[in-house]
């Protein structure tokens, strides 16, 4: 008995049996504090959730209805791998309002957006490869490129979108060290989750380094036809003619996440080995799916209900950029999206959002922590925030509470390391208030201290 | 047969731990044969127990509410019979500052340490103590919540400047802090299993950081960065040692039905240390106290079986009028 070896019991069995590839996958802090954000009291401006509230249930229900009526054996049955041929005339349609110009055998319609990060990836990269991706990047591509083993080597942003010349400046320390890039993750367009935009002329740049050097750009563009504000930009796919860019679109963002409708653009020879990934995933995306966007197609005004979201988030983000200049104290920064659903906003270093949540929650009311957007750790003291999921009431009040919070530490760090203001009432002067943050405050209040402590002996 | 209530799941920041846990109990009770009620804990906790009028409750709450009493509290109220420890018990395992001062004036070995509220530094000045304390505590001093489980908000200072944010974000989950020193060693956990005679001390659990050494810390609380060893590979004196220091804190903080006691085994000294009780034990898969009841030859549905009957078997507390 007392010689027994058991390395633990159940858990010790399976985990020998799991991929090294799931290592990564592993349960976090972060994880289980973010399943505590979907309570019903939480005011989440954690999600990335479009509005569906605002789709019509009765042309919902019409529709199910004629999709039951006129297609009720092939949306029961399997489908085609590549799609639909009707459900790529709607993505035609859609990829032509941002002025992008494909034919129906350059697409794949995929189970989400998502599908397309994943298939990439998977028919991209061997364990280790590099993939470049922005920093921040969007919190659901990490778990696919950690699931792949890739090497992910992150590109700062700033209010201009992804810094092109630190690009340059990567891929030629990378090619000194022999490695080349399988391709470069980005969202140009109301990134996520930082909320800008990638300009013009760093538009062009990315092409042509993309085209210079023979690299893929996956263009993942959830939120493009999303605009509140300015000119739409042109996107990397139009810019380049698909040749070294590959497209992510869906219908997520703007008719509905619940259908999981997504689709790829991408050079024929790269559409064919994704195809052939996608049939070993899941054979086909849901016929059902498709028939229904195809019947909203042909029947409705698609481009009114996208202004009509515009009009509505357009609403919710001014009332998001308002309440964060009323609540976020002075040591705050935050950004100003022209579109699409998220603000990120940066506290002090010594803040980190991964705490902060913990007494967000107790409040109730949460966001997600900037660390899931990073690969490499960075990304502790800002957070991502969300404004289309959440009525305008809930924004400012939910913006009202995390302000506090954040008032609350900058407070309390200010009184830990000595440099809080002098309160008006303060009988002190300045003078002798600074002379205390002199570096001997230290040592001296030690001594003082351990005096009082020896003579208690 | 008996109808069992279990108790899981709650709002505290272990939420998907206490599912685990609850799940995993759930399966064993069924088993054995009696008919299990399950409550997510919520608003109409009271309005349900009321309701259902269970014989017993299982308590598979973890953190706040579940295991500091709160809810043992509620269960003696509407006089339902429930597993683990009382109210009073719950409270000092669950403040880390109750139950380091009790172990340190009970002479039990724990950790060096200081304690404070926010509003220690906010309105009493603590802040000019501060050099003090890492003068005395030596870096790098380990900063943690007073109140909370699962280490969540437990930080590694390991210079000065680190300290001011690490209890910034020590106060983010609980409005007092402990400042403790760090033991280097070798980090183990003693389960004790109740009996109608004596607790029982269950074998050592070693969990080894799997990351380099300079990940030591971190890596403890890292799921798949740590393996565990049962019965941990030790000198018989030194198991024995673990096994008295566990049976006198369970002792000295009052714990009924089962409990987990966490050391260290200094590397430098040798001696064993008392980090802190948790009054109620993970029961998932991945959990101490079930590989430690495994490594002694008794199943889950024994162990559960166990904590039931002993719960069935009590009286509840005398009323404190």
């Amino acid at each position: 008995m007392g010689s027994r070896r058991t390395t633990a019991g159940d858990i010790e069995r399976y985990a020998g049996l799991f991929a090294r590839r799931t290592h990564g996958l592993t349960s976090s802090a972060m994880r289980d504090l973010m399943a505590v954000t979907n309570r019903p009291e939480v005011i989440s401006l954690a999600g990335g959730l479009p509005d569906t509230s605002t789709f019509p249930p009765e042309l919902f229900s019409s529709l199910m209805s004629k999709v039951g009526a006129t297609s009720s054996a092939q949306a029961l049955q399997y489908g085609p791998t590549e799609g639909l041929p009707e459900a790529m005339d709607c993505i035609v349609a859609v990829m032509a309002a941002e002025e992008m110009h494909v034919e129906p055998d350059e697409l794949l319609v995929t189970t989400g957006g998502q599908q397309v990060i994943d298939l990439v990836t998977r028919t991209l990269v061997d364990p280790g490869d590099v993939v470049i991706a922005e920093a921040p990047t969007y919190p659901g591509a990490v778990p696919v490129f950690a699931s792949y083993q890739a090497d992910v080597v992150q590109i700062d942003l700033d209010d201009d979108g992804m810094r092109v010349d630190l690009l340059r400046e990567t891929l030629d320390r990378l090619r000194a060290d022999g490695r080349t890039p399988k391709f470069i993750y980005t969202v140009p367009s109301f990134q996520n989750p930082a909320g800008v935009t990638l300009g013009l002329e760093r538009r062009r740049e990315l092409v042509r380094i993309a085209r210079e050097r023979q690299l893929i750009v996956l263009e993942d563009n959830p939120y493009g036809l999303l605009r509140y504000e300015g000119e739409p930009q042109p996107t990397l796919y139009a810019l380049d003619g698909g040749e070294y860019v590959a497209y992510l679109g869906t219908f997520s963002k703007i008719l509905s996440p619940g259908l999981r409708l997504g689709w790829c653009a991408a050079p024929r020879p790269v559409l064919q080995r994704l195809n052939a990934a996608k049939a070993a995933a899941d054979l086909c995306t849901a016929p059902f799916s498709q028939h229904f966007v195809v019947a909203y197609f042909r029947e409705h005004d698609w481009r009114a209900y996208v202004r009509t979201l515009s009009d509505v988030y357009r609403r919710r983000r001014d009332t998001m950029l308002d309440a964060l200049a009323e609540h976020l104290p002075a040591e705050a920064s935050w950004t100003h999206p022209h579109g699409g659903l998220f603000v990120w906003a940066t506290l002090p270093d010594y803040i980190d959002t991964t705490d902060l949540l913990a007494r967000a929650l107790r409040e109730n009311v949460a966001f997600v922590p900037g660390r899931s957007a990073y690969l490499d750790g960075r990304g502790g003291s800002s957070m991502r925030l969300n404004f289309s999921g959440v009525g305008e009431d809930d924004i400012r009040e939910g913006v009202a509470r995390i302000g506090k919070i954040v008032r609350e530490q900058v407070a309390l760090y200010s009184t830990l390391t000595g440099q809080a203001p002098v309160e008006p009432s303060a009988r002190r002067d300045a003078g002798s208030e600074a002379a205390e943050h002199d570096a001997s405050r230290r040592s001296a209040t030690v001594h003082e201290l351990r005096a009082r402590r020896a003579s208690e002996r | 047969m008996s109808r069992v209530a279990v108790l899981k799941g709650g709002r505290s920041l272990e939420r998907q731990v206490s599912l685990r846990s609850g799940g995993r109990v759930e399966d064993a009770l069924e088993r054995l044969g009696h008919a299990v009620i399950a409550i997510d804990v919520g608003r109409d906790l009271v309005e349900r127990l009321l309701d259902e009028r269970p014989d017993v409750a299982f308590v598979a709450l973890h953190g706040r509410d579940g295991e500091d009493g709160t809810v043992q509290e509620l269960l003696e109220l509407v006089g339902i019979p429930y597993t683990g420890s009382s109210p009073g018990a719950c409270v000092r395992c669950w403040d880390k500052i109750v139950a380091k001062h009790l172990m340190h004036d009970a002479g039990i070995p724990t950790p060096d340490f200081y304690s404070f509220s926010a509003t220690a530094f906010e309105e009493l000045g603590a802040t000019k103590a501060l050099p003090a304390i890492e003068e005395r505590l030596d870096f790098p001093i380990v900063v943690k919540p007073a109140c909370q489980g699962s280490a969540f908000g437990v930080k590694f200072a390991r210079t000065p400047s680190d300290v001011p944010g690490a209890l910034v974000a020590a106060l983010s989950y609980d409005d007092k802090v402990v400042l403790e020193r760090h033991v280097a060693g070798r980090d183990l956990a003693v389960s004790v299993l109740d009996a109608p005679d004596a607790p029982q001390a269950l074998p050592v659990v070693e969990a080894i950081p799997q990351e380099s050494a300079t990940y030591d810390f971190e890596a403890r609380y890292e799921i798949g960065a740590t393996r565990f060893v049962c019965p941990a590979e030790l000198d018989e004196a030194v198991t024995r040692r673990a096994h008295e220091l566990s049976l006198a804190v369970w002792e000295l903080l009052g714990c009924a039905g089962f409990a987990r006691v966490d050391l260290m085994l200094d590397s430098a000294t040798a001696e064993l240390t008392v980090l802190e009780v948790n009054a109620i034990p993970g029961l998932t898969e991945t959990s101490l106290l079930p590989q430690a009841a495994d490594a002694a030859g008794i199943t889950f549905e024994d162990l559960i079986a166990r904590v039931l009957e002993l719960a069935a078997g009590r009286r509840l507390t005398a009323p404190r009028t």
